[in-house]
Order: C-alpha cells, then structure tokens, then sequence
C-alpha cells in the first residue's frame, strides 16, 4: 500500500538562509513553497539566492523574543495556526512566546508571495519540521561552542540550551554567534510522544483582531488616493457589449470616472455606494456571442451524453461488459447536481495600482503567483514589477483560485491611472462566477452468486471531468470488473474547483448507490462496504491510495459510535464511508420526524487524517464541512435561463442557518500517520449520509440535489409518525 | 451633499454623504470603521449587524437620516479591549473558521443575551438564525452563546 507522504530527498542547505539582523538577533529564510511542494529540487544556483527568493522567515530576536512570518494565505482553514505549530514544536519553544504574521518582512525589494494550495499541512509537515529543528540545531551548536563541550550533551526546553554540567543559555544569549554558523545537513526530528505543541488544542492567531472588527481582509484595505470600482459584466453568459450610455452615472455626485475594458464597464468613484450607485445608473446594451444556454438545456445534454457512447475511459480493470451479461441481478441508477455558485461571504474584491515602474496588488487570493504572472502577461510587463500582498480571506471554498477579479482591478487601474479596488455587490459574485459545474452519474451494477462482479462509473459533466487519482477512489481495487468513464459538454458558462471538487457530489451518488444495493442484495449495509474492502487488502495497485485497513477502522468505529442498527424507535441513520483528500472518513446521519417532517438531527462523523497538529481547528474544520455538505445537498441550487444566473442574492439564494444546522458529533482516530487534509474531506459524505437517512425514514430514495427541490419525497408516510 | 451628525461608540461624527447612502458604507467608507461587513446589502447575511440603541439592527439597509440622533454601537466599540462576555466567549470556544461574519453574529448575540441572558436552546437559535455563516461555525456560534449567556445571566 502506498502512503500519501511526499518524497522528500533534498537538503536543509538548499533551502535556508540566515542572516543577523543590524538590531540584533538572527533571521533565518526559506522558501515554504518551493520546500512544501512534492516534486522539490534544489534551485540550480545556490550562491545566486538572495531573501527576495524566499518568502518565509523565523525571526528570533536578541531576548529571544520568536517571530514567524508566514505567506500562507489563510481562508479559514486554520494553516496560519497550524503551520507554524509545526516549526515551533522542532524549534522548541514555547507557543506562548511565538508571534505569528502573515505576509513577509519589509525587504528592501518586493518579495514575491506564493501559495501553499489546499494540502498545506499534508505538504508541509516534513519541511517544517525540518526547518525549525535546523534552527534548534544551530542555536545548540553556537552554545556548545561557546561552553566549549559536544552539541550532542546539550538539550533544549522552551528557548533554554543546557549543557550536562547545567549551565543554561537562552535562545536569545547565543542567536549572534548562530546566525554565522553553518547550516547543519541532518537534524534529529521529536518523536510523537515528545510533542509539546503538535497535538495541543491552540487557538486562532487572529482570534483577538477578529472579535474586535479589526481590518484583515481585502475589503478593508485602504491606501491613500484609492477609489472604488463596481464593475458592469454581460448580464448572460454567451453576450457581449453592444454600447453603453454613460451620462446617468456620470451625473452622480462622487463618481468620478466611467471606463470600458473589453466587454465590462467600470464605474469609478470614491466610495463604495456611489460607485455601485453609479454602476446601477449605468445604460448597455448586450449583444449575442455564442449560445445562451440554459439549465433545461444543460440537463438535455448531460443525458445524452450517459446514454451515448462518446466517453473517456479513466480506469477499466477486467471485462464489465461479460460481467453485465452473466449477471444475476443489475442496479442502474442516475443521480443529478446543479451548478453551485460558492458564495464566500466577503465579496470578491481587489486592490491594483499600475504605474510606470510598478504593479502593487492587494486583496484575497488563493494563488497569488499565477495571479501575478497572468497579470504581467496581460499588461505586458515583467513579473519583477509586481508586488502583491495577500490578505486574509473572508473564505475560499475554491473561488479565489481564480483571479479574475485581481485582473480586472489592474486593468482598470492601469487605463484610469489610479489606484483601484475593485468591489463585487453580492449580486456581481453569483452573477460573475465560477461555478461548481452542474453534474450527472449514472453507476450500474452487476451481482452474481451474491457477489458484486461489476461496476460501471459513467460521468458527465459541464467543461470538465474528474481528475487524478479519483477513478481509484473506493470502490477500485474491490471489484474485480470495474469501469470509469467521463463524457463532457463545453459550456461558455465558466466553471471551476469547488470545495472538494468532484468529490462533492461523487460522494453522495456512490454512497446512495451502494445503500440501494444492499437492499437489492438483501444484505447489510455496513457489511457489503467491509466485505467490498477485504478484497483491496494487499493490493500492488499503485493508483489505490486509500487504505482498505484505514477504512475498516473507521467504519467500525462509527458503527460503534453511532449505535448503528441500535437506534430507538423514531430515530433513521444513513450511513456512508468515503476516501478523498487522503483522509478516510465515515459518517452517520441521525434523522427524526418532528411535526411530520424529517428533520437531521445529528452527524456522528469518524475521521482519519494521521496526526492531527490542532485538535481545536481540526473540530471546527470537521463541523463546518459537515455542515457544509448537509446545507448544500438539502438547498444549494443555481439554475441558468438562455445565459442568465437565476439567483442573485441571499434572498433566491439559500445557505444552511444555524436554526436548519444538525449537531455534529467528532470522532478522531489516533494514529501515527503522517497528516492528510481536512478542509475538504468530511463534506463529500454528508450528503449520501443524509439522503440515505432520509430514505430510511420516508421510504423514498433521492437520487437529485438539492433535496428541497422535490418536497414530495421528503414526505414521511402516516405509520411513521409517532405522536 | 448633506451632513449629518452620526453618534458612534460613544462619540458624534460628522459625515457629508448622499442621503440614501446606508449606515454600514457611511461606518467603512467615512469613518474607517470596518468591523461591520459587507455580505448581502437587503438585510439577509447579518455580516453588518451593529446595535441601534440596542437593538441589533443591519447596517446595509439604514440610512443616514434613520439613524441620525441615535446611539450606534458597532464591534469596535462592544468593549474598549475585547472584555465583553460575547467576545470572550467567541475567544474560548475559538469560534471563527474564516472569520468574517464573525463581528455581525457577536453583535447580534451581545443584543440579544442582553434582553434574555436565560435563553434556551430554541431561543439561541431563533435569535441568532438570521446571520448566515458560509463556513458553517454554527455548532461553535451556539457554543460561544450559551457560554456568554451563563456569564451574562
């Protein structure tokens, strides 16, 4: 079985820097990204490096003070916590006394910033590590020097070096001597069990700025001389701009400029309400450029395509199709998703001032490095001229990938000769999206003699397929004729990665699929699924990553936690195991009748992620992603009339509320494995748990999201209610 | 443009904006106050709640000439340092994922536990539904409330 840890086979040497610092103390440099990224390499000059390549520092101070300045860009998921967590466990100080920051030291040149993606912890866990020890490691070597004595006979406890006579110097006593020293090659890592950091509850850095309503996020960035930008885009997807009549919002008092840029007109003012004001005074008119396609047209089309035969083949072991033709019994069943805009609560938003010798760029963006190329490239400048900053962000869920917005804003601030923000009314951010594309599977199965002898995984989706490693997810490897295929429609509607892209939805057709097949083969649920993962056992499949004993834990441990098949009366449970993100996850829904209908009660989720760093954000990310799965297959939705969204607000837009929340009950498994992600992966299963509760209470199986959507079958029968 | 007198946290600001211009772009645009946020604009997301005598009321949808003579509250006038029972509350439990609705659900709790610091489950959840939180904090959100409700009651 293979392990999801990247191969990590370069040095310390290549990556580290340090330096003293003219105030006294030491710095030490290093690239988190370049360090972080599986396929790392040493860069091919050493000696050319300088601290614009590196964009993460431990700063120590001469009173030992500890500053760790990370880039990481944080949109909730807790990475500015936890992964200095991680240096500061190796570098053996105590959390308390350690200051984290986001973004980089004032250098003298602007320091490009990059992102450390959705796996930063998965990533990150053995260079940060490394990285801290490294520094503990020189700390120790400068004290040994000075006393004279091995490095070997000298320990560490929280920024305090001891030698074995018991002589004491702090961090702070010898970072001048240590920041001349040479880096160390190999450094000792903690074993678990001497974690001090690692695996303790520690609390949001920015916790503090955030109840007091301190600025963070990119829509409170001001800068002297900025205006505001409230952008009109084609109102359908498949238009473009006909021409405009400006004078409306020109006659406005406060707006001070309107400008065209492709096919979008920007309203410029100097505060936010009279630019949307202005925006709003604004008269278009659009002309057709393509086709204006709508969702009864997207739901024709994704048919057609699983009923045809022009697919992709992403995994085909042995023969499905003699597998079908001697079968016992077959299941063929189609399930059904809707384009989901991700609604992040702060608005898209960026800041861009282009002038002739610079490019300066802030706001909240999950890819700040190719955000900064694209926009070179389009202004045809160099990407040393660029500096972007990144700012915490009022979520992500996937949107802020793409940097539309931050592009917008340096064009305009580039044709109006100013500084520009960019402000998206929650109405551009439905309309301007990139949304979760609407999807179809159809999964068919073949039984014989009992058995489950084939499956058939057939896919079709607006603009893009599943990708990498999912065709191997659960159920490859158990069955023995096994097919995935994928089919498209290019749609000019624009689509992207959504919280647990593919998986989001996947999730819930397998898991529902699987329900329905135990009750066909007359056999208990929870049993087919361990069954399934016995044959997996001992696989030599290298595209098999999840773990057949992983799973099996898991899925034990929620039975027993669940009371699965021990329920009273009046209590339905669903249940559903699923891999993705390289975490093994199980899920159990509670679902009881209150005034006739079935309400979810409760999710009993177990998760396997490895070592968890925080078990306090770990909750928090575990609740709100189950959370989040259960809001969005009961009431997301987002439909498309010839080109036009159909919802433009929180009012035709539902999210899950806090009254409409189940409660979330957390298992975590306790191993040694290193550690896996876990913003994604418990969202995928909530919504096949949910169904398949729902199914257990109402006799009625949904095979379409949202769930709201078809109330005729989320009626409970006469015998069911109870009181 | 007009000018009107805005009292906020404690002290009278004068602000000359366009009378339909709303409290919540008056307190980020005009008076760099930017702990209420800008989520929806019609009343619907609760990111911009602040306090209007208080009473939790949504920013986006009042006017300068609505709230001209009252008391505004906002979260960075809740307490001088962050002390308010909701903030500490919201500290303990470690409530904010992404944290951006985070000062518009406190400032909703804080008027809320002030009228009824005995809540129950169902109240908690009646006064506090109407702002949303996309990344979905609500079991740390109830948590957070029935912590400060125990000090505040």
């Amino acid at each position: 079985m293979s392990t999801s840890k990247p191969n990590m086979t370069f040095s310390r040497r290549d990556f580290m820097r340090t330096s003293s610092l003219a105030g006294g103390g030491i710095l030490i440099g290093f690239n988190l990204f370049t360090a972080c990224k599986p396929e790392a390499s040493p860069p091919v000059d050493l000696a050319s490096l300088n601290y614009n390549d590196f964009n993460a520092f431990i700063k120590i101070a001469d009173n030992g003070a500890v500053t760790i300045f990370s880039p990481n860009p944080e949109i909730g998921q807790g990475v500015k916590t936890s992964m200095p967590m991680l240096i500061a466990e190796e570098l053996d100080v105590a959390w308390d006394k350690v200051l984290v920051e986001q973004g980089v030291l004032d250098t003298k040149n602007y320091t490009r910033q990059v992102a450390g993606g959705s796996q930063s912890i998965r990533f990150g866990w053995d260079p940060l590590r490394q990285t801290g020890a490294t520094a503990r490691q020189m700390l120790i070597n400068a004290a040994a020097s000075r006393w004279g004595v091995e490095p070997s006979e000298c320990t560490t406890s929280e920024g305090v070096i001891k030698n074995a006579s018991g002589e004491t110097l702090t961090y702070g006593d010898v970072v001048k001597d240590a920041a001349g020293m040479e880096i160390p090659e190999k450094v000792k890592l903690k074993k678990r069990s001497e974690y001090k950091i690692i695996g303790k509850d520690t609390w949001n850095v920015d916790l503090d700025k955030i109840v007091t309503g301190q600025p963070l996020f990119g829509l409170d960035y001001k800068k002297e001389g900025m205006v505001i930008a409230s952008v009109m885009r084609p109102p359908a997807f498949g238009q473009k701009l006909d021409s405009y009549d400006d004078a409306g919002a020109k006659e406005i008092p406060g707006v001070i400029d309107v400008i065209r840029f492709g096919d979008k007109i920007a309203v410029l003012a100097k505060d936010t309400w009279t630019a949307m004001k202005g925006k709003k005074a604004l008269k278009a008119s659009w002309k057709d450029d393509g086709t204006l396609e709508s969702t009864s047209d997207h739901d024709r089309i994704l048919t057609g395509l699983l009923d045809g035969k022009d697919f992709q083949t992403l995994r085909a072991d042995g023969d499905i199709k003699k597998a079908f033709a001697s079968a016992d019994k077959v299941l063929e069943r189609t399930y059904e998703s809707p384009f989901l805009p991700h609604n992040c609560l702060e608005p898209m938003n960026f800041y861009a001032d282009v002038t002739s010798d610079k490019i300066h760029l802030v706001g909240p963006i999950q890819t700040p490095e190719r955000t900064a190329q694209e926009i070179a490239e389009k202004l045809d400048r160099s990407p040393e001229e660029i500096h972007l900053e990144m700012t915490r962000m009022g979520g992500g869920f996937g949107r802020r990938l793409y940097g539309d917005f931050a592009m917008e804003a340096a064009e305009i601030s580039s044709k109006a000769g100013k500084p520009v923000k960019v402000v998206f009314s929650r109405e551009d951010d439905m309309a301007a999206g990139i949304y979760r594309p609407a999807i179809k599977y159809r999964i068919k199965a073949a039984v014989k003699n009992g058995e489950v002898t084939g499956y058939h995984l057939k896919e079709a989706a607006v603009n893009s397929n599943m990708y990498g490693l999912i065709p191997n997810f659960f159920p490859a490897g158990a069955i023995e004729n096994y097919q995935v295929d994928v089919a498209k429609h290019d749609s000019n509607i624009t689509t992207g990665a959504w919280r647990a892209p593919y998986t989001n939805f996947l999730a819930f057709a397998e898991q529902s699929f699987f329900d329905e097949l135990a009750e066909m083969m007359e056999v208990d649920k929870v049993q087919l699924r361990l069954d399934l993962l016995q044959k997996v056992k001992g696989t030599t499949d290298e595209r098999i990553q999840y773990s057949p004993e992983r799973m099996e834990e898991v899925i034990k441990t929620a039975v027993e936690k669940s009371g699965w098949g021990k329920q009273p009366d009046g209590v339905y449970q669903g249940f559903v195991n699923y891999y993705c993100h390289n975490s093994h996850v199980a899920e159990v829904a509670n679902v009881e009748i209150e005034d006739g209908m079935p309400v979810v009660k409760k999710i009993i989720c177990v998760v396997d992620c490895g070592i968890v760093v925080n078990p306090l954000g770990a909750l928090n990310q575990i609740e709100g992603g189950v959370i989040d799965g259960v809001g969005h297959a009961m009431y997301g939705d987002f439909a498309f009339e010839n080109g036009v969204p159909q919802s433009g607000n929180f009012d035709a837009y539902r999210l899950i509320r806090i009254n409409e929340a189940p409660e979330v009950e957390v298992h975590l498994m306790e191993n040694d494995h290193s550690p896996t992600g876990l913003g994604e992966p418990t969202l995928p299963p909530a919504g096949g748990a949910v169904a398949n509760a729902l199914k257990a209470a109402t006799g009625k199986r949904l095979y379409k999201q949202p769930f709201t959507k078809y109330p005729e079958l989320l009626i409970v029968p006469e015998k069911e209610i109870i009181g | 443009m007009p000018t009107y007198q805005i009292k906020v946290n404690g002290s009278v600001r004068s602000v000359d904006v366009s009378e339909d211009t709303p409290l919540l772009w008056i307190l980020r645009d005009h008076l760099d106050l930017v702990g209420a946020k800008y989520g929806c604009g019609i009343a619907q997301c609760g990111a911009c709640t602040v306090h209007l005598d208080g009473q939790a009321v949504r920013s986006c949808v009042l006017t300068a000439a609505q709230v001209s003579g009252k008391e505004i509250t906002t979260i960075e006038g809740l307490s001088e340092d962050g002390s308010h029972p909701v903030q500490q509350a919201w500290k303990e439990v470690d409530v904010p994922q992404c944290g951006y609705c985070q000062a518009g659900q406190i400032m909703t709790a804080a008027a809320f536990l002030d009228k009824n610091p005995n809540p129950d489950s169902a109240e908690i959840k009646s006064a506090m539904q109407g702002n949303l939180c996309r990344c979905a904090s609500y079991s740390r959100i109830y948590k957070a409330v029935e912590k400060a409700a125990s000090r505040m009651g």
